[in-house]
């Protein structure tokens, strides 16, 4: 078989196709028509709910079983709403994509579940062996894939739980390769992602197609880092009996052109824009000067310190038990990063940047009372102790929220019941006060249609929104958010830091851990930068040893 | 082509052997020790057990820190026995329904020593046999259909996953205000509570892993195997060392006179 060394580029061909899922009254996609020729690289982009992954999945092959028989436009359509419903034809090289195992790879948006075995090399291969590609080849694809994707260097046994989120997409990546698909699909790739991992995915992505030259589809919010690599973009709206769901197809600067106003309304992050967010002090900020914005001083509370670190030491790891020659001592953790003094005052922003691994957010939930130092302390102001004592980690669950409120970068951890009323009168119910001010929280944060709905069918935006009013709910005085933009689109970033900058000029602390200049731009305040891991792990390199399986002393 | 795979950092000889040779020759061992409460057919096989830590890239320390719930149990059940068993002998110590005697002693130490010789081998196989050839020689070797053995090893580095995602929540809900404070119910729900996030999570994990497998090709009837599981001489050495283990105990036993059947009525 000496065409499976070869990649043939595939072709796309949607006729009026559509896809209503399993128990769902609406189709998700509906009368869809698009060709893509061989080869092309193609940008998809649309609202929330245009169905882009649904088509990227069903181009994968993997969207399940419909009632009507797949590649039949004529059949009728009297499904009952359990089963799933296909309808019109979807196509790649002439045959339905389930028909055609492995001419497509898919990549999704986490990375935790882009990665299947345990060894590096292993994993790669793991694609290429379903397709039943002879054990000999294999090794050479793995090889070479894992070359193309720049992770060359690392052993074939290096385990893929200690890569870093770009490390382990880039691995995806790889795997997908070694199986010589014609067509590359990637859900939003790089949205869990910060900066220098979304160049990595993007670069990496670049490298394969030009040496491939496979067909590309690619689902992604931020067109700036992906516009240079496409020679289209298509922008899908939500399908209608009437309309076309495709909105606007052509070259990526046509469409930007055309359609920079509707895009940009639609969320899209467009290049070269920074959705206008409210400055501090009311400003309403442009976006382009943003750094201007956070220069002007807050309310009359502001400046007094609420929060201080001395010399902290932070590690995600509990204290282990020295073995029986030690006495059974704890043994403390080996800190990610240590030697962090920081004050949080009122009404004034604290940013924590710092490249991947040199322990932001285990910082953040130190300070927030959520995890116990290594070393060095954590010391509440009496005015925001208010008799709970100096150490928030020591503080009730309870009082902690009535302090120090913290959103986590996975809205769905912190959801604790099934309505979305519920999940906002949680706090204060559980504190006897300040119900009166969910009301205006559901109002600020555009949430009052949303009431009835469970938070988990809710959109990703709409999780971030609810994810911030319910800690807010609580009425802390310091509020800290991890990597709070992340994967958001335009309208809910713009819309959230307005609403931080507003919290901040009413006296709030607000301490964000962030990759996001322009968000830190918006709210100002002074900026905690925290180094590179000493035990920092190049892709050269192998791998330190996992923690707690090093052999006892 | 193909470099070496073998447990990260652990280079020791029986991380090459097949891991089925390895079960096979782990089964013999404790079948044979299964038989006969004695010390002596224990202690032999505890002996060459120890001998060949080494061999698995073990050291004492390590044992103790994988191993130490079962070590601990083996010891705890010793001393029942001890002080339980009906006495023969002269008594040793006698404080009332606590008593210990030749006879109870002897049979205490052969209880504790034969837990010991029992968990071990166990203990020897998981730290040389990497998941991923366990499930390599299942599926090659063993027969075992290919889908059932790949998605457990899948399933399972999600374990680990779960293991920090628990954490996670657990911190995520403090900040909600769900404290794990209060009275035993409180706690109970608190706990319930968490458990039902860590399970939606992980139902949305597991059905994403779904998806990247079957996009990768998984769940055809047929699939090529990278890694060939095979059987080398060192399998038949470990298999030979089984069997030589399993005999040495049962011979050392019988020659002491300390052969002790379980199935059979005591004399």
């Amino acid at each position: 078989m000496t065409s499976s060394d070869t990649v043939r580029p595939a072709t796309v061909a949607a006729r009026g196709w559509g896809w209503r899922h399993a128990g769902r009254s609406r189709p998700a996609v509906r009368g869809l028509n698009l060709d893509i020729r061989p080869g092309e690289r193609v940008l998809l982009l649309g609202p929330s709910g245009a169905g882009k992954s649904t088509l990227l999945h069903a181009l994968a092959g993997v969207l399940g079983d419909s009632s009507t028989g797949g590649a039949d436009p004529a059949s009728g359509t009297a499904a009952d709403a359990e089963d799933a419903d296909e309808s019109g034809s979807l196509l790649i090289d002439g045959a339905p994509p389930r028909s055609r195992r492995g001419r497509a790879g898919l990549m999704q948006q986490d990375p935790e579940t882009q990665v299947v075995l345990s060894r590096l090399g292993d994993d790669v291969a793991f694609g290429a062996e379903n397709l039943s590609v002879p054990p000999a080849d294999i090794w050479s694809r793995v090889g070479e894939a894992l070359e193309d994707v720049g992770l060359g260097r690392l052993p074939l046994d290096h385990p893929t739980s200690s890569l870093s989120g770009g490390q382990k997409q880039r691995l995806a990546l790889a795997g997908i390769l070694a199986m010589r698909p014609g067509l590359i699909l990637l859900d939003e790739p790089t949205a869990n992602l910060d900066p220098d991992g979304v160049l990595e995915v993007r670069d990496a992505v670049g490298r394969c197609l030009d040496k491939t030259g496979a067909t590309l589809v690619v689902v992604e919010h931020r067109v700036s880092v992906w516009k240079d690599l496409v020679d289209r973009i298509v922008v899908l709206q939500p399908g209608s009996a009437t309309d076309s769901a495709v909105l606007i197809d052509g070259p990526p600067d046509q469409v930007l052109a055309q359609a920079r106003d509707m895009l940009t309304a639609a969320g899209v992050w467009v290049p070269g824009y920074v959705p206008p967010a409210r400055g501090r002090g009311g400003t309403r900020d442009a976006g382009a000067s943003g750094a201007s914005a956070g220069a002007l001083p807050g309310a009359g509370t502001a400046g007094r310190l609420l929060l201080a670190a001395e010399g902290l030491a932070v590690s995600r790891e509990r204290p282990r038990r020295a073995g029986l020659r030690g006495g059974f001592r704890p043994v403390p953790p080996q800190p990610v990063q240590s030697g962090i003094t920081a004050q949080v005052r009122a009404g004034e922003a604290l940013t924590i940047t710092g490249p991947n691994g040199s322990g932001k957010s285990t910082f953040a939930l130190t300070l927030a009372g959520l995890l116990a130092p290594v070393s060095g302390r954590v010391s509440a102001a009496v005015e925001l102790s208010a008799g709970a004592g100096i150490d928030p980690y020591r503080w009730k669950a309870q009082q902690l929220i009535a302090r120090i409120g913290t959103v986590f970068q996975e809205p769905e951890h912190q959801f604790v019941t099934g309505r979305v009323l519920d999940e906002l009168m949680f706090g204060p119910r559980h504190l006897g006060r300040g119900e009166e001010r969910v009301d205006e929280l559901l109002e600020r944060l555009r949430l009052t249609e949303l009431v009835d709905a469970n938070p988990y069918t809710l959109s990703g935006g709409e999780k971030r929104r609810l994810s911030v009013a319910t800690v807010l709910a609580a009425h802390p005085q310091v509020l800290v958010l991890d990597e709070p933009t992340f994967g958001q689109d335009a309208n809910t970033w713009a819309e959230l830091a307005s609403f931080l900058s507003e919290l901040l000029d009413d006296g709030t602390a607000v301490v964000s851990v962030t990759h996001d200049a322009d968000f830190s731009a918006v709210l100002g305040g002074t900026e905690l930068s925290l180094r590179a891991p000493e035990r920092r792990e190049p892709d050269g390199l192998t791998g330190r040893r996992q923690p707690g399986k090093v052999g006892a002393p | 082509m193909r470099q070496e795979l073998t447990l990260r950092g652990n280079q020791a000889l029986l991380t090459r052997a097949n891991p089925l040779a390895k079960f096979a020759a782990v089964m013999l061992i404790t079948m044979v020790l299964a038989l006969s409460i004695d010390w002596v057919s224990a202690s032999v096989a505890l002996a060459f057990e120890l001998a060949l830590l080494p061999l698995a890239g073990l050291t004492v320390a390590l044992l103790w820190q994988r191993g130490w719930p079962l070590i601990l149990a083996a010891a705890l059940g010793g001393w029942s026995t001890t002080i339980l068993a009906p006495d023969t002998g002269s008594i040793l110590l006698d404080a009332r329904i606590w008593s210990i005697s030749d006879g109870s002693l002897e049979l205490g130490v052969g209880f504790m020593v034969r837990g010991l010789a029992i968990a071990l081998p166990a203990v020897l196989l998981m730290s040389c046999t990497d998941p991923t050839d366990l499930a390599d020689a299942l599926a090659q070797k063993a027969k075992l259909p290919h889908r059932f053995v790949l998605g457990t090893l899948a399933a399972m580095r999600l374990v680990g996953l779960m293991a920090e995602e628990w954490q996670t929540i657990g911190m995520a809900r403090r900040a909600r205000g769900v404290g794990s404070h209060g009275n035993p119910l409180q706690r109970l729900r608190a706990t319930l509570g968490q458990s039902f996030g860590l399970l939606v999570q992980a139902v949305r994990r597991a059905s994403r892993l779904a998806v990247t497998m079957e996009a990768r090709g998984f769940g055809g009837a047929h699939r090529t195997w990278a890694r060939t599981s095979t059987f080398s001489g060192v399998d038949a050495w470990v298999l030979l060392g089984g069997v030589l283990i399993a005999g040495a105990a049962v011979a050392a036993s019988l020659a002491a006179g300390t052969w002790n059947m379980v199935f059979l009525a005591r004399q």
